[in-house]
């Protein structure tokens, strides 16, 4: 088995990769602002006690972790065009998707971190007259968010693996831009080690990264 | 818009409503074409197979892995293996489950042809199982060293080998404190299994959306194949439950310890 990597320069890399590349890390990016977003307000109605708000949030974050993504993927491919009326392209509809499914995660994460916020810290908001507003705004979530940090960080890098299962649908993120070189080129096996080199490079270095910063945390907590 | 059942009991060649749902299954109609209830089940056969396949291979080298991963770092063979584990996991953690499959399915066969012989069910369960090994690797190894050190130090007291110190001391504790994790990990593997698809095993997803394709009753059948997921990820969770009450150890390990402030 010989290999051939001649095709492989920086013209390959701007004509097939870097519009997959870009996508994947916007996906990555805008999936992971959004999660934590619609995430942090799961957790919330999870942990504020009130049945109507619990119950609904409790079930929509138990479906989506019962079943794979790809299927979410798929589901969502389905449902955006019959509800909305026309067509969505591939690309959004692979963002909306991330979003609603990893909201679901980070909502987890979100409601551990709260949970793992002393009780006393809690009480003394209250003793100092804050609503329960101010109390999650100004004393519970900084705190939060700060022991959540290197945990966002791995589901993040799992997230940025998983972006590459838009391949279910079709869009042109990382894999595809590798696998259409592949083609073109005729060289898939090729083109397929490549991909794994480099999606293992991004994801090992982010780790590592992630290790750092959770070192540091540990210290200032 | 309303639900129409009845695509379930179409038959797959001609579109037609077939006179039996279940024709081909079970024998009942032996010379039908099959109906879309057929291929729906025969698809999730698929799944579990390509699942426990994995599952058997995953939890070999996931516990094989972690446990060479906390050897002491006494001699030359010990930090080579410890070394050797943590390639491994980071190796298969660090690539998407996806292009794994595809490294296995069109990489691994041109560097070693026996491989073209693999049916491609075969190559997405190594791919899957070495995928989730790597993850139950690091709860193998977080679960031993969460080990009080004196457990080791005592096998070591009684004049045990380093073998049969994990054979009979610290693999049995460490492999219990475990399961829960290890339950999600095997409900993910189930889930993860739709990675086949890509490859054209006929699974659940690749039926999912070719009968989507075929049918256009996508609500139907995208509903039907969640459920079965749904059924096979609970299934699994029941499993484990029940493994773990039946392991259990009176007195050693406190049935799941309320973490509280």
């Amino acid at each position: 088995m010989d290999l051939d990597l001649s095709f492989y320069n920086w013209a390959l890399f701007t004509s097939y990769l870097q519009k997959g590349l870009i996508f994947s890390f916007q996906l990555t990016v805008i999936a992971t602002v959004g999660g934590i977003i619609v995430g942090t307000v799961l957790a919330l109605m999870r942990l504020s006690g009130k049945p109507w708000l619990v119950i609904p949030a409790t079930i929509y974050v138990n479906t989506m972790r019962s079943i794979p993504l790809l299927m979410v993927i798929l589901w969502f491919f389905l449902l955006i065009p019959l509800m909305i009326g026309k067509p969505i392209g591939v690309n959004l509809s692979a963002i909306i998707t991330f979003i609603a499914f990893e909201a679901a995660f980070f909502s987890e994460i979100v409601r551990a971190g709260i949970q793992s916020i002393p009780r006393g810290q809690v009480y003394a908001g209250q003793a100092l007259g804050m609503s329960y507003a101010q109390n999650m705004r100004l004393v519970v979530l900084p705190q939060a968010f700060r022991n959540m940090i290197p945990v966002f960080m791995t589901q993040t890098i799992i997230l940025f693996q998983d972006t590459s299962l838009v391949y279910a649908i079709g869009a042109y993120d990382l894999l595809k831009g590798f696998e259409i070189a592949g083609k073109n080129f005729g060289r898939p096996i090729e083109t397929y080690l490549l991909a794994a080199v480099t999606y293992f490079l991004i994801c090992f270095t982010l780790s590592r990264i992630v290790r750092r910063i959770q070192q540091k945390v540990a210290i200032i907590r | 818009m309303t639900l129409d059942w009845s695509v379930f009991c179409k038959d797959t060649l001609t579109g037609e409503a077939a006179p039996r749902c279940f024709s081909f299954l079970f024998g009942m109609d032996p010379n039908a074409d099959p109906t879309y209830l057929d291929w729906l089940f025969t698809a999730w056969a698929w799944t579990l197979s390509v699942a426990g396949l994995s599952l058997v291979l995953a939890l070999l080298m996931g516990v094989t892995i972690g446990t060479l991963r906390t050897l002491q770092p006494t001699n030359f063979l010990n930090k080579g293996l410890a070394f050797l584990g943590t390639v491994w996991v980071e190796l298969f953690r660090n690539i998407p489950l996806l292009v794994q499959v595809f490294l296995w399915y069109h990489v691994m066969p041109a560097f070693f042809p026996v491989m073209k012989l693999f049916p491609s069910y075969l190559l997405v369960s190594i791919a899957l199982g070495l995928f989730t090994s790597a993850r139950i690797a690091e709860q193998v190894r977080a679960g031993i060293q969460s080990l009080p050190s004196g457990q080791r130090n005592a096998a070591i007291a009684l004049g045990m080998t380093t073998t049969q110190s994990y054979r009979y001391v610290i693999l049995p504790m460490g492999l219990r404190i475990i399961i829960p994790p290890l339950t999600s990990e095997c409900m993910n593997l189930v889930k993860n299994s739709s990675v086949a698809f890509a490859v054209s095993v006929p699974e659940l997803t690749l039926f999912a959306m070719q009968a989507q394709e075929e049918t256009s009753r996508g609500i139907e059948i995208y509903l039907a194949v969640t459920g079965l997921y749904v059924i096979s990820a609970f299934s699994v969770n029941r499993i484990m439950a029940w493994i773990e009450k039946k392991s259990r150890v009176p007195g050693f390990i406190a049935p799941s310890a309320s973490g509280s402030h």
